[in-house]
């Protein structure tokens, strides 16, 4: 749905300085324009991560470490600290960044290419260790970056430049559910999937991420953010009907939803985030 | 100074953690296990973190990120290790970031690896080759300051007997000078400011550079980079009675102290030998090398392997010397331990025999 900006009369000089697109930006994004794709999913996620960190107030003690895949464009327009990472290594890097700086927020930013794919085993070992760093998952489904080709998420039947006629178990296997996959591990403290397909989706997300992040900061362990996004070049789907896509094919099979929270083992089960098996209703 | 009679791998590991190091992550094997083992007791009483990695390809992963934050760190593993360590070991260069990492090698297969790379792109690594303890426990320090002052991976080429053998050694902290200020470093206190930090490998620093996501520009300031390190670092080699030789060895690293031996020997019969020995393998110190070559005449290379430095004494004397290959690949039943090869005695009649050749050369 496109919406109209409001015109400005020009016919006299304005009364009131004009409003650019900056004006709305958060303040750890920094001004002009990025390089993703409208319709994009992972700017908004990558938005709630550094809004969060601002909430929190840990702007001046924060180091994100980014993997390789479209959002690595957008690393260089955060005024937080980055560290870039080769594909898929990501989780050691943090590693390293946390034990040398324990006090420093530390999380990664990874595709499900660079984290499922390539680098599977650094996000499972990172999470054995119980290491004090959030790792977020912007899960789309396909490289994107190389045009929407298959990745370890890529859903059954969904269709990507090399499962043309969709996503087959016979011949292309089926996909991963990161966020179940490290549940079970010791070190694990916070899993939320999120999505940020609507408005009430992506304010939960910020909800999990601001919560995640506070866990790191209070020493609880290894912490998970799967944020689910929307590829408009990637997806066979015209980018209007992304977030509808999102909500009923990809949502229905990763569940979103808090997955594992250790600080709420000893609540009720009343006060616990009900974790949304169903997907496609709350998600859509 | 204070001597103590120590382990190679224990030498390395305390003159690492005297420089500075605090951080260091491995992966167990053979002949470098050791040098893992010892910075997991020293380290945390110094203040830093060793970590047992799951993987090589973690281990160097975790150095990155430490080094990212201006920490002194190291890994390392013999060359097999190694191998599974050259996407980072390369793009390490492009980060800018400077790592120590140790190869105990199994033997001398791994001077290609070292000095070449199997890395992607244009890169290269400082390398530096001791021949003994003392001198690897001064060489590991140097290691990081090269890196420090170079921004630039620098690699300490070691074997099973740097690592094993007992010697009488001093680890103190070397004092090689100032660094430069880590002004790039991450410690998370520059964000929010407008300016915050980016140690990246495929953009430049943030958006008051105009073209921050020209990776091509970035890729070519590669270059400039290497010929800076090329002309800037000093390259070392070791002179060993070459003054009127007329025929001089060439070795590096353990050999080279076996082949010293073999130049006294032969020195007694009175044959005019002599030995040179680089110090730092990249940059190779070609001019020395070659000025003394030349004037010599001939050169037998000696190496653990079947000719691998071989191709940089060549470059070096550009003809201007007769190169011989002397050396061969030799190990014990395992595959990485004691070389039977490295026996003065064999050594000094493969020296000889090899003169003799030559001899039969120059008068046919």
């Amino acid at each position: 749905m496109t919406q109209l900006l409001p015109v400005i009369p020009s016919s006299e000089p304005p009364t009131r300085p004009g409003k650019v697109v900056d004006d709305f930006a958060p303040r750890l994004i920094l001004p002009g324009e990025h390089a993703l794709c409208p319709g994009c999913g992972e700017p908004i996620a990558i938005r709630s991560v550094v809004e969060m960190i601002d909430e929190l107030e840990l702007a001046a003690r924060s180091v994100g470490v980014f993997g390789i895949g479209c959002y690595t464009a957008f690393s260089p327009k955060l005024d937080v600290e980055v560290l870039q990472a080769l594909h898929g290594r990501a989780p050691s890097l943090a590693t390293g960044v946390k034990r040398a700086k324990p006090d420093c927020l530390v999380f990664t930013v990874q595709g499900d290419g660079d984290m499922v794919n390539e680098g599977l085993q650094e996000v499972i070992h990172t999470a054995a260790r119980g290491e004090n760093v959030t790792c977020i998952l912007l899960n789309n489904g396909v490289f994107g970056e190389t045009g929407g080709h298959m990745t370890a998420t890529t859903v059954l039947g969904q269709r990507t430049k090399n499962t043309l006629e969709g996503r087959d178990a016979k011949r292309h296997g089926y996909p991963i559910l990161m966020s179940e996959l490290l549940a079970p591990l010791d070190g694990v403290a916070f899993i939320a999937r999120c999505a940020v397909n609507n408005a009430v989706n992506i304010t939960r997300t910020r909800r999990w991420i601001k919560q995640a992040l506070s866990m790191q900061m209070a020493g609880a362990g290894f912490t998970f953010i799967e944020v689910l996004t929307m590829c408009p070049t990637g997806w066979f789907i015209e980018t209007g009907e992304a977030p509808d896509y999102l909500a009923d094919k990809i949502a229905a099979v990763h569940a979103v939803g808090v997955v594992k929270d250790i600080s709420a083992a000893d609540k009720t089960a009343s006060d616990k985030t009900a974790p949304d098996k169903t997907g496609s209703d709350t998600t859509r | 100074m204070t001597r103590q009679l120590l382990e190679g791998s224990e030498a390395i590991a305390r003159a690492m953690v005297n420089a500075g190091c605090r951080f260091f992550a491995g992966y167990p094997m053979t002949p470098f296990t050791e040098v893992l083992e010892h910075m997991g007791k020293l380290l945390p009483d110094a203040g830093g973190v060793c970590i047992n990695a799951e993987s090589e390809l973690e281990a160097v992963g975790m150095t990155w990120g430490a080094a990212a934050t201006g920490t002194r760190a190291a890994t390392g593993s013999v060359g097999q290790g190694l191998a599974l360590m050259q996407e980072s070991l390369s793009e390490l260069c492009q980060a800018r970031l400077p790592v120590v990492v140790l190869n105990m090698a199994r033997g001398q297969g791994d001077y290609y690896q070292s000095t070449r790379g199997g890395g992607h792109g244009d890169y290269r690594h400082i390398v530096l080759a001791p021949s003994d303890v003392n001198e690897a426990a001064n060489l590991v320090q140097l290691a990081f300051h090269l890196a420090d002052t170079w921004r630039n991976p620098a690699l300490v080429l070691g074997d099973y007997y740097l690592a094993h053998v007992f010697e009488s050694v001093d680890t103190d902290r070397v004092d090689f000078g100032p660094v430069p200020d880590k002004d790039w470093k991450l410690t998370g206190a520059t964000g929010g400011t407008g300016h915050a930090r980016i140690v990246s490998t495929v953009a430049n620093d943030r958006l008051d550079v105009p073209d921050r996501l020209n990776y091509g520009q970035l890729l070519a300031k590669m270059d400039d980079r290497i010929e800076r390190m090329r002309t800037g670092i000093e390259p070392m080699m070791e002179s060993f009675r070459t003054d009127d030789a007329e025929v001089v060895l060439v070795a590096y690293g353990t050999p080279a102290r076996y082949l010293r031996q073999v130049v006294r020997n032969l020195r007694e019969d009175g044959v005019r030998i002599g030995l040179v020995r680089p110090i730092t393998l990249w940059p190779f110190p070609s001019d020395q090398m070659a000025a003394v070559l030349e004037r010599a005449g001939t050169a037998l290379v000696y190496e653990l392997n079947a000719g691998q430095m071989v191709d940089d004494v060549r470059l070096a004397v550009a003809g201007r010397a007769d190169v011989h290959f002397i050396g061969r690949s030799s190990f014990d039943e395992a595959g990485f331990g004691i070389a039977p090869d490295l026996d003065v005695e064999l050594l000094t009649i493969r020296v000889r025999s090899a003169l003799d050749a030559v001899a039969k050369e120059v008068v046919s």
